[in-house]
């Protein structure tokens, strides 16, 4: 086996210096009638170019050379190369948590830096090194809101992605925690009449999703106000993070959970993705997973650690924040790679092209004979289409065109009928756009 | 530098501050294509909700990221460099066809909602995955959903309490041994039970005569981690699940020790009802500096009705499908099908093994963790004489006489170009040294490490003072991990002051 540096001797030697006359030996703490002897029921051992060509097979399988116009929690959007060129580098992606500071300077200081500039994209005080992805961050988040306020309800927009909301929904079951939900308004933005009547003092937090679901903007400031008023925290949950380029952030926000995908990460058939959640300094003592501080060495050199791990459940156990272990340090790293790229002007550059885009197919889809929902509501790169025909036969006849159609709404949202959420990144050019306006149209 | 440090020597390293600090207006890393349709006004689009500027983010060119990361890269240890024995986190060697086909465009561009037609191979790979595992495991069915082994144990008590519920009560404690991972109660907790602490017999081992005292109606669960984390194989295997069983129980086995079992027993065959994988640890992906994981969750067929949705099914015709209308299900426990890339570089792994490769590296990995414990039994102590299975357990009693422990010893290896073995766990054994080689070493890399160890210990007897300094010839000594937690610094921030907006 290729991947075992040992030759036959070597193990005939060890064996013999342990004492032991066959490696069987060795297993026999294991009991005799559960000692497997028969191979596993498993394909033989493959070449390495047998390997390759499986997967490329596989690959060949799934769609390839297509427009995509799916967002909907995964966005696709250009990778710079530089990303898995470094990223590449056994140092990062062949190491270990850094619980050793120093021989994991590298891995440390790389995330101090995503640190801060999660803090500074989101306007939040502190960041965490990051959660599994934006759907069990935001579940995490509503956690985090009950252990601040003691409250022990939330209330979710129904906007909120209905795939964060059904893990939301898991985690909350089992731990007395009940949840509401409040529906939207002719905007396509949460409907604050409602939200205002389902706080309760009882309520931790308000979660909603900006943009949400439908590509909507929602007014942060205006729900923190209602939020804040009835003493509930609001938990802002981002689920494409490029809008931040050019959308103002949520600094009303008290809880920012957000989906890092969008910067640099594959879409990669849903994962793995990187969650971060971040907040308000005071808050830092209640924030889950790992997290990165400055300080010095016994010569007074700066340098970085894990810090406050006494929240975390090798120290405290069954009384953690969370029990969550593992973060998504390298898919952090992307992301920061990503972050540092782009930086200050070309996140809101590639941010605005996303607009411009997304402005563009508007108009191009009205244009064709489609109806565009919420159509005054503020949107970043995803609007919504109803038309005449089912969303998956429409996009069924655009599979032809070589063109992946919006996300169908019908399952989760019945009462809009033949709608979907199309997605528009500078990755889709006008010509397909062009196209798939024209297919979308009566 | 001594004259028994024999693995590396000093180099220079470059150094390289914060990335903000090499930032200054109008440097670009980036060039977009010409945008293709016509300009927008955000102001005029957004109002309000438009964004004025992007505070302090960086401005860097391209060549400037490259040595930015490249230099820090090298400032960390890395299994590429070495042995990296950290006990219960099987740091194997990551082997490169797994990233080479996990990047293929096919498979890393594919839209999790893009129609099932067009997503075949990725769910023929997640079957192919998912059906070696059950294999390997000797279970019955299996979710790949799960994000990471603490979530796949979240997952697995889940079931047990969907199971339970659905014979009319879901109990209210779980069973913990004392030698337990910090997340198997931190799960249980955010599951809503009560968790009890089952103490170890002088064996390291489950202690049956308290075990059965401590079962009754109450408990849901076992959470029971084997081999354990003391790398002892609980012999009594199939008393305990008979234990559990008989009062209504459930046993949940934490699969992070799963490689010293692969081919050559299943846990499915001793008595397990449910389970996790860590296919970050058996399976060969990538540790990445502290994740992604991916955590499957194997079951027995009566848990099956509850699994999380959705789930791959096979049409008549061979083609796939998911399939959401499971009214049992506990729900989903993240969103889309759990880290898919991960699926992909661990059924690499798997193919590239074999049923023989398997068996062979489980073996390896036990004949390591033996070779390690034969050559240092005696120099450290061993407080546990149960023959072990993949990784073994020192205490550093005998060094600490003079003051040296087991957080010292651990620095000093840095010194001699190791990383540190596990510290300070399993918390039954004082002082702990939870050492873990895997199969990836060579005879002559474990030799070094066997010498290293050896050299630290007449060291802690002679010049204890070349210890507690350690490490020595790392770029920064030992932190002042007191001061970072009572004043965090958790980000930078301009030197002006002042928040980002």
């Amino acid at each position: 086996m290729r991947y075992l540096p040992k030759s036959q001797s070597d193990r005939e030697q060890m064996l013999h210096e342990i004492g032991c006359g066959t490696i069987d030996d060795l297993f026999a703490p294991i009991p005799q009638e559960y000692r497997l002897d028969r191979d596993l029921n498993i394909p033989r051992q493959f070449g390495e170019s047998e390997i390759l060509d499986y997967f490329k097979q596989r690959a060949a399988e799934n769609a390839n050379g297509y427009s995509i116009f799916i967002g909907s929690g995964a966005y696709n959007h250009y990778r710079p190369v530089v990303i898995d060129s470094l990223i590449s580098r056994g140092e990062w992606f062949t190491a270990y948590t850094p619980y050793q500071p120093e021989i994991s300077q590298g891995t440390l200081q790389s995330i101090f830096e995503f640190q801060s500039m999660i803090c500074e994209l989101t306007g939040m005080e502190v960041a965490n090194a990051s959660m599994y992805d934006g759907s069990t961050g935001a579940a995490e988040a509503i956690m985090m809101a009950v252990r601040i306020t003691g409250r022990h309800r939330a209330v979710t927009a129904n906007t909120v992605h209905p795939e964060y909301r059904e893990v939301i929904t898991t985690y909350a079951k089992h731990q007395g925690l009940p949840l509401s939900s409040v529906g939207y308004g002719e905007n396509g933005r949460v409907d604050v009449k409602a939200l205002e009547a389902a706080i309760t003092d009882q309520t931790a937090c308000v979660l909603i999703q900006s943009p949400n679901f439908f590509g909507t903007i929602e007014d942060v400031a205006a729900i923190a106000e209602i939020a804040h008023k009835k003493g509930a925290l609001l938990v802002v949950s981002i689920a494409e993070a490029l809008s931040l380029g050019i959308v103002r952030p949520p600094t009303e926000a008290d809880i920012v959970s957000m989906e890092a995908q969008s910067f640099g990460v594959p879409l990669g058939y849903g994962g793995p993705y990187a969650g971060v959640i971040a907040t308000k300094e005071k808050f830092v003592r209640q924030i889950p997973g790992r997290l990165v501080g400055q300080t010095v060495d016994r010569n007074g050199k700066r340098g970085f650690v894990l810090t406050l791990s006494t929240r975390e459940q090798h120290i405290r156990r069954e009384k953690a924040t969370s029990n969550i272990c593992t973060n998504q340090a390298l898919i952090a790293l992307m992301t920061n790679i990503f972050m540092t790229v782009y930086g200050k002007q070309g996140l809101r550059d590639l941010a605005k092209q996303n607009l411009a885009k997304t402005s563009y197919a508007v108009s191009a889809f009205e244009k064709a004979g489609a109806k565009v929902l919420f159509k005054n509501s503020p949107r970043f790169n995803e609007f919504v289409i109803q038309t005449d025909r089912d969303s998956r036969e429409l996009n069924d006849t655009l599979i032809e065109k070589k063109i992946i159609g919006g996300f169908p709404l019908k399952k989760f949202y019945p009462e809009l009928g033949n709608s979907a959420v199309w997605c528009v990144t500078e990755l889709n050019t006008k010509e397909a756009i062009d196209a798939a306006a024209k297919g979308a149209g009566r | 530098m001594n004259d028994k440090i024999k693995k590396v020597s000093t180099h220079v390293s470059q150094n390289e501050g914060l990335i903000f600090e090499k930032s200054s207006p109008g440097k670009k890393a980036y060039k977009l294509a010409p945008l293709d349709v016509p300009e927008v006004d955000e102001k005029a689009l957004l109002g309000d909700l438009a964004r004025a500027d992007l505070a302090n983010m960086p401005e860097v060119s391209e060549i400037e990221i490259i040595r930015h990361f490249t230099r820090m890269s090298t400032w960390n240890y890395a299994v590429d460099y070495g042995m990296y024995p950290l006990g219960s986190c099987t740091m194997k060697y990551n082997a490169r066809i797994n990233e080479v086909v996990a990047r293929l465009d096919g498979l890393a561009g594919a839209h999790p909602y893009q129609p099932e037609k067009l997503s075949q191979g990725a769910l023929r790979i997640m079957k192919a995955l998912a059906d070696q595992l059950i294999e390997i495991t000797g279970m019955d069915a299996i979710t790949l959903q799960p994000a990471a082994g603490a979530h796949g144990e979240m997952t697995g008590i889940l079931l047990v309490r969907s199971y339970l519920e659905s014979k009319g009560n879901a109990r209210k404690k779980i069973l913990i041994p004392d030698s337990a991972h910090g997340t198997n109660p931190a799960t249980a907790a955010i599951c809503g039970y009560e968790v009890e602490n089952l103490k170890s017999n002088a064996a390291g081992m489950v202690d049956v005569p308290s075990l059965v005292a401590q079962m009754n109606g109450d408990v849901a669960a076992l959470m029971l981690t084997n081999p354990n984390t003391l790398g002892v194989f609980e012999q009594e295997i199939h008393k305990i699940a008979d234990i559990l069983h008989e009062k209504g129980g459930l046993l949940y086995m934490d699969g992070a020790n799963m490689n010293a079992l692969v081919g050559k027993t299943r846990p499915g065959d001793f008595g397990v009802d449910v389970m996790h994988l860590n296919l970050h640890k058996t399976f060969s992906t990538p540790h990445g500096g502290g994740g992604p994981g991916s955590g499957p969750v194997a079951i027995k067929k009566h848990l099956e009705p509850f699994l999380p949705k959705p789930v791959v099914v096979e049409n008549g015709d061979g083609t796939l499908w998911l399939d959401y209308d499971r009214p049992h299900s506990i729900g989903r426990v993240r969103m889309y099908f759990g880290n898919f890339g991960m699926h992909v570089r661990a059924l690499a792994y798997i193919m590239a093994n074999g049923p023989d490769g398997l068996r062979m590296t489980t073996e390896d990995a036990v004949l390591n963790a033996n070779y390690i414990r034969k050559k240092l039994a005696g120099i450290y102590d061993l407080p546990y004489n149960t023959p072990s299975m993949h990784e073994v357990v020192f205490s550093d009693r005998n060094q600490a006489r003079k003051g040296i422990k087991t957080g010292d010893i651990a620095k000093r290896l840095i010194d001699y170009g190791f990383h540190p073995y596990t510290t300070s766990f399993p918390l039954i054994v004082p002082g702990a040294l939870m050492i873990e080689p895997t199969e990836s070493e060579s005879k002559e890399e474990l030799d070094e490490f066997i010498e290293a160890m050896k050299a630290v210990a007449e060291e802690a007897e002679n010049t204890p003072e070349i210890i507690t300094g350690a490490p020595h010839n790392t770029r920064v000594s030992r932190m002042d991990e007191t001061a970072a937690a009572r004043k965090p610094i958790l980000r930078w921030k301009p030197r002006a002051a002042g928040a980002a907006e």
